[in-house]
């Protein structure tokens, strides 16, 4: 590491600190609990689910069975998080060479009053040409998040137009039996999704 | 009150994989370098832009808003990481220290454009003016990377969709 990127981190990491002095955040609502991290999972979260896919069919996690699925939940609107993830999701299949075709990346909205079938299809070509994107119903959507242990919340600005939304970031990672095999937090690096993905592939071959 | 951290790990690590690429702006005291952004589809009305912002002058200035010809609005945001929570905020400003450099980076600050008049294709570029504290407006031109790009490896950062008609101005 050269002496600049010290110097820089050292500003970065003042920066950061600085950050959140002067930060105008609105959001003082209790904080909620955040789902559990880590490359073990608990039995009990997951599962199955049916939504509406970005051409507008019905799609069940069914058709994922005996393969693999990687799957996010954000939205369209969302113009930092989201993208990374999706790209990041979109390498470590990239990664995984001719298994990857093994594996769905799927992203469920958790903003379905904007993300309809017609937004999600321009978005997710974006991505990935296999993206599946996924919406449905505000309860549809509560039901399967709240299964996944996905927190959402709308934050509305009295200066914006627009609404944002706060929401856990994690990429999941369901296997062949339709259970939750891995999760990643947010910054998980692809190299380290695909080696994941692969070790799982590994043990049930 | 939440207990707020910010991602500053998530900003360590794109600033330490971040190669010397991209093109560079100078401008008085200021250097900008490798100003991008990523592309968006048509039906997402707001985009984000990202940048290193150094400072070679003697003083300490803010970069406290933007403006951008295709944005019907533009703000400067962060994010607030609370747990796995991620949430999006308007802040006021970035601090450019003498001699120092900000960092706008995917999961950490961004120039955050909304109401976009048109998508932005990858491989255009983009206009931004800079509104700084101090210094003023300065002009850059940012390059419209992959959606999926996170600015460190762009290049193989996604499957080719092919890259959108160039915009014409
Ligand atoms: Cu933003």
């Amino acid at each position: 590491m050269n002496r600049k990127l010290h110097i820089g981190i050292v500003l970065l990491v003042v920066a950061v600190f600085g950050f959140g002095a002067w930060l105008n955040f609105h959001g003082d609502e209790p904080a909620e609990s955040t789902p559990v991290a880590g490359m073990v999972v608990n039995v009990g979260i997951g599962g199955p689910f049916e939504l509406t896919d970005h051409t507008g069919a019905r799609f069940s996690s069914e058709s994922f069975a005996g393969n693999y699925a990687l799957v996010y939940f954000g939205y369209t609107f969302c113009p930092d998080i989201c993208p990374t993830e999706l790209g990041q999701m979109a390498i470590a299949i990239d990664e995984l060479g001719d298994d990857g075709a093994r594996v769905s990346p799927v992203m469920i909205t958790i903003d379905p009053k904007r993300d309809t079938p017609e937004v999600l299809s321009e978005y997710v070509p974006l991505f990935h040409e296999r993206l599946i994107g996924l919406t449905g119903s505000e309860e549809e959507i509560r039901a399967v998040a709240t299964r996944y242990r996905v927190f959402y919340q709308r934050f509305d600005d009295p200066n914006y137009t627009e609404y944002l939304m706060d929401h856990s970031s994690f990429v999941y990672l369901i296997g062949p039996d339709g259970t939750i095999a891995a999760m990643f937090r947010y910054g998980t690096p692809p190299e380290e999704m695909a080696s994941t993905i692969r070790q799982h592939m590994k043990a049930q071959s | 009150m939440i207990k707020t951290t910010i991602t500053a790990l998530a900003l360590l690590a794109t600033l330490a994989a971040t190669p010397a690429t991209g093109h560079e702006e100078k401008t008085g005291s200021f250097t900008i370098s490798h100003p991008w952004a990523r592309a968006t589809a048509s039906s997402q009305t707001a985009g984000a832009v990202f940048m290193e912002i150094h400072n070679h002058g003697d003083t300490d200035d803010r970069l406290v808003g933007a403006a951008s010809p295709d944005a019907e609005r533009v703000e400067i945001h962060g994010h607030l990481r609370d747990g796995d929570v991620m949430r999006m905020r308007r802040v006021d400003g970035i601090e450019v220290p003498a001699g120092g450099t900000a960092v706008l980076a995917p999961g950490g600050f961004h120039v955050m454009l909304m109401g976009l008049k048109s998508p932005l294709f990858e491989d255009t570029l983009t206009e931004l003016t800079l509104t700084f504290e101090k210094a003023g407006d300065i002009e850059i031109e940012v390059v419209v990377e992959a959606a999926g790009a996170t600015g460190a490896s762009s290049a193989t950062g996604k499957m080719d969709h092919g890259s959108g008609p160039m915009k014409s101005r």
